[in-house]
């Protein structure tokens, strides 16, 4: 609990994926990030506009990849993911059901 | 944290209400009509219309005598009239309240029609209301509260800062003798080898997993069209970040906590019985269909964390909303009984959020009304588990 207002969250210093949460991010912000269960910081340049509550990739994914947050698989990708780029139901999809 | 307590209503037999409610509560859609006409009449009584009642059979119908029961014998509810079309299934429903020892009487409509029943009715509510009008609060330990804890309109934020939230209030009040319990079936699909692991017991685990698998067995599989990526994660949690069910499921099971074990599985609306602790329930993952149950299993005040702003309330059991999610409290903050999002700012951490939740319960538990409560919001709905006959 102390530092400057983070940017992005991430849960475990293992996933693939930080959460913005703040509004009016855009493309080509450099951002500052705080994970949660480390309580460490990290920088990161972003890609595109990503809104409130949206994740982007914190490393380059592959097409098929598992992608993990809170240190568990939550999904599969549809698409290859660049470092920066927003991650959601374009490029990710449930192996469930 | 055991010193904590609240003013609540103790109740014929010894369970803690924290309103006093007197319900007027019909048996069946038919009778509805009367059950708010009675409500018209006597001012400062609740009736809750619903829509089901009539042709229904085995498990779904006992589900809806479980439902009704229970929400009549709820400690929130010092009293109550039941009206059905006929007398031997609102006799059912009667029995069942009045093993509580609160004052119920029942009334059938056939062969009086609803102009008498109506009056006849009225003057028995007028009766309880005016007894219940003069029963007073007393002080009571934390230990008395029953608290059930659903998620809606989840979003990432959610994950982040208001279930986690809950999941220290589940910790430190199951640690003092609080009955908690969580539910939503579906909705731990993507964590359910985590959800699993945390019963008390191996065999509690797999009683767990077997309900799981029921609903995968018997609802998801013969029914689905798709991967359900049309309703789960539902519209508002997309808009909100969440991408899959599993990533959905992973935020939900942060409302357990990090201790707390699951003590038993609940059928809906079952009340418990194995004492303090924390219980799951088998419900529905929406949300009027859960906190009725929840409700319906004798659970006097919930926690409702939201990411995108549900705005759901119940009729009997005080709703508390709590968010961490900033764009909700600058657009929807009438709706916000507790605001956290200096979780996601780090001007708070989890312990300050958690004694934070305890305090806005306690407060709640002793009458502040909830933002819930104050806009109007009583949703009342039935779980229906297959057509009638």
């Amino acid at each position: 609990m102390s530092g400057p207002a983070p940017d992005f969250l991430v849960h475990d210093a293992c996933d693939a994926v930080g959460v913005v949460v703040v509004e009016g991010i855009t493309a080509g912000q450099t951002l500052e990030g705080w994970i949660m269960d480390s309580d460490e910081t990290l920088t990161m340049a972003i890609n595109e506009a990503i809104p409130l509550g949206h994740k982007f990739a914190l490393k380059d994914l592959k097409d098929g990849d598992s992608v993990i947050k809170y240190g568990e698989d939550i999904g599969r990708t549809i698409a290859d993911i660049p470092k920066g780029n927003h991650v959601h139901v374009h490029n990710l999809k449930t192996s469930k059901w | 944290m055991s010193d904590l307590h609240f003013f609540g209503y103790r109740r014929e037999n010894g369970r803690v209400g924290i309103r006093n409610h007197v319900v007027i509560l019909p048996l069946d859609d038919l009778s509805n009509a009367a059950c708010e006409a009675v409500a018209n009449n006597i001012k400062g009584t609740l009736a809750l219309p619903h829509h089901y009642g009539r042709l229904q059979f085995g498990e779904d119908l006992e589900l809806h005598f479980r439902t009704l029961i229970g929400t009549g014998a709820n400690p929130n509810v010092a009293a109550v009239v039941v009206i059905g079309i006929e007398p031997v299934w609102t006799a059912r429903v009667v029995d069942g309240i009045a093993q509580t020892g609160k004052p119920v009487q029942g009334f059938a409509i056939e062969q009086h029609g609803d102009i008498d029943t109506i009056a006849a009715a009225s003057r028995t509510a007028k009766d309880f209301l005016q007894t219940a009008s003069e029963l007073g609060r007393e002080q009571c330990p934390i230990s008395d509260l029953w608290v059930s804890h659903k998620c809606g309109e989840s979003d990432t934020t959610s994950g982040m800062g208001a279930n986690p939230t809950v999941g220290n209030f589940i910790d430190k009040t199951d640690a003092v003798g609080v009955t908690n319990c969580f539910g939503e079936t579906s909705e731990i699909t993507g964590a359910e080898h985590l959800c699993r692991e945390r019963a008390a017991t191996k065999e509690i685990g797999d009683k767990w997993f077997a309900t799981w698998q029921a609903y995968m067995d018997e609802v998801i599989e013969p029914n689905k069209t798709s991967d359900l990526s049309d309703s789960q994660p539902t519209k508002g949690n997309i808009e909100g970040g969440l991408t899959t069910i599993e990533e959905k499921a992973m935020g939900n099971l942060q409302k357990i906590g990090k201790k707390a074990c699951y003590i038993d599985v609940l059928t809906p609306a079952e009340t418990p019985d194995k004492g303090p602790g924390l219980y799951f329930m088998d419900t529905s993952s929406a949300a009027a269909e859960c906190v009725t149950l929840q409700a319906a299993g004798g659970f006097a005040v919930h926690i409702f964390p939201t990411g995108q702003g549900n705005i759901i309330g119940n009729p009997i059991e005080p709703v508390i909303k709590v968010t961490a999610n900033p764009r909700t409290v600058r657009t929807m903050g009438e709706h916000v009984d507790l605001d956290v999002s200096g979780l996601l700012r780090r001007e708070m951490n989890l312990d300050q959020a958690g004694d934070a939740l305890i305090d806005m319960v306690l407060r709640t538990c002793n009458g502040r009304l909830t933002a819930a409560e104050a806009l109007g919001h009583r949703e009342f709905v039935m779980t229906k588990l297959y057509r009638s006959a």
